[in-house]
């Protein structure tokens, strides 16, 4: 047997340079493919619009209500919209099994972990980007709060974190379609907890004192499950 | 070029592989037979370092599974029944992708090899998504031999394709043999089989009940190699 190349050689200390071309070509293959096909943000955008259309007319609220309530709309909104945009978005790879055909990549398996993330946090941006003025004329509520739209990336990218873990765990499955949201919600509670209280914050305009502490719980949460997703990815996606 | 000794691969309760041994030399042709279930496709998904061996030792050119994968996957193609290809991505777009995850050296110029060699020079700019079963499966091919490797792994590459795609399909696999790489086939279909590899193993109720060259047997006497194989194991 050669035993040139060892282990942690081959899989988890490969150069940082082959780590960042093989996440940056699985970023540029998705968003390649998603240019074209529109499929993944349209069903995604359609959905959210949808949501909020509901809750606006569902509510009926007055003026001091609909400011309290703005977050939890918001945040129900964009995790929903984020689920359908998580489970399609690993399906278009064990589909045509494009999914052993990343995983036969001699890279670290952890880069295509994060080019997938990168991809699907990309397009739940872009799916925010555009709810938050349909729902600002909607509600006649102002969003556009610096504060709120930190909440918003940190609140993300926790979710696209853990969400992205979990889907190509659950794309394995025949239930694939019920599983994520099953393992997804209960995991990602205390990121959309977080993430609905320091928005209000913004909103309502609350002290930054108060709003602290969610805001660390945030960060706290990103890192740990990137951190989680980094070192298990491997084995998540190995028979 | 292959050495696997003792394999045990087991879903649970379900034992699938069970102390397999295999060897294949470089250069080799090897045609896996046998019928559904019998593991070939369990056993070529741990070769391609897709699944973990329950036990035993599986090389590939020198290197271990799974501790050194990434070695092995850098000298492996595989190509599976479904293409592993993009339909929303061209034919180049594809390669380019690939190239990328595989670091392959002068992409553009080993793109347009690979094209050649699987006659899609033509269609190159066009969506996977517009092409016939037969030409995804020949992008696939290309695709597998994109980063030049030692070994090629196929499994069941015939499945889904009909008489003129497999005719065609059948064409580029003797060219890939004809340039020296080492390959392993699963397949059903015994006449192909005959037509391509230099040595046919039998797996049955996960082990390799036989095994013969091709210089050993008439091709005619294959079918019966393979029942008497089966009824043995």
């Amino acid at each position: 047997m050669r035993e040139d190349v060892t282990l942690s050689q081959t899989s988890t200390h490969r150069p940082a340079s082959n780590f960042l071309r093989a996440m940056t070509a699985v970023v540029w293959k998705d968003l390649a493919a998603e240019l074209r096909s529109r499929e993944l943000l349209s069903s995604m955008l359609v959905f959210a619009l949808l949501v909020i259309l509901i809750f606006n007319f569902a509510l009926e609220l007055d003026t001091r209500t609909r400011s309290t309530v703005t977050s939890g709309v918001l945040w129900v909104t964009f995790a929903f919209a984020g689920t359908l945009g998580l489970n399609r978005s690993m399906a278009m790879e064990k589909d045509r099994g494009c999914l052993d055909g990343l995983l036969l990549a001699p890279v670290d398996r952890s880069a295509i972990y994060f080019g997938k993330a990168i991809g699907n946090l990309i397009f739940m941006l872009v799916v925010e980007i555009i709810v938050l003025p349909v729902y600002s004329v909607l509600y006649n509520t102002n969003l556009f709060v610096p504060g709120l739209l930190l909440v918003i990336l940190l609140g993300s990218i926790g979710y696209v974190a853990v969400g992205t873990l979990l889907s190509s765990m659950a794309v394995q499955t025949r239930t694939r379609d019920v599983l994520l949201p099953i393992l997804l919600f209960p995991v990602a509670i205390p990121v959309l907890i977080a993430a609905v209280k320091a928005s209000s914050g913004f909103l309502l305009g609350i002290e930054m004192a108060e709003i602290q502490p969610w805001l660390s719980l945030l960060i706290t949460y990103d890192v740990v499950f990137t951190a989680v997703a980094f070192m298990v990815f491997d084995y998540v996606v190995e028979e | 070029m292959i050495e696997v000794r003792k394999l045990v691969k087991r879903f649970g309760l379900k034992t699938v592989l069970r102390g397999l041994d295999f060897r294949v030399e470089p250069g080799e042709f090897v045609a896996l037979l046998g019928p559904n279930g019998a593991g070939k496709t369990t056993f070529l998904r741990i070769l391609a370092s897709l699944s973990r061996p329950s036990l035993g030792e599986v090389a590939i050119a020198g290197y271990r599974l799974p501790a050194q994968a990434a070695a092995v996957r850098q000298r492996l193609g595989v190509v599976s029944h479904l293409p592993l290809l993009y339909g929303d991505l061209t034919a180049d777009e594809n390669l380019r992708f690939y190239g990328r995850m595989y670091t392959v050296p002068r992409l553009e110029q080993r793109m347009a090899e690979v094209l050649d060699l699987v006659g899609l020079s033509a269609r190159r700019r066009d969506l996977v998504r517009t092409y016939s079963r037969g030409m995804q499966q020949r992008l696939a091919i290309g695709r597998a031999m994109l980063h030049d490797p030692q070994v090629i792994l196929f499994d069941e590459p015939y499945t889904g394709l009909d008489q003129e795609a497999s005719n065609m399909l059948d064409g580029v696999l003797r060219q890939v043999a004809g340039l020296g790489h080492t390959v392993v086939m699963t397949s059903h279909d015994l006449a192909r089989a005959a037509d391509l590899a230099s040595r046919f193993d039998v797996l049955s109720h996960g082990v390799v009940a036989a095994s013969v060259l091709r210089s050993e047997i008439d091709p005619n006497r294959l079918l019966a190699f393979y029942r008497q194989a089966i009824q043995g194991a």
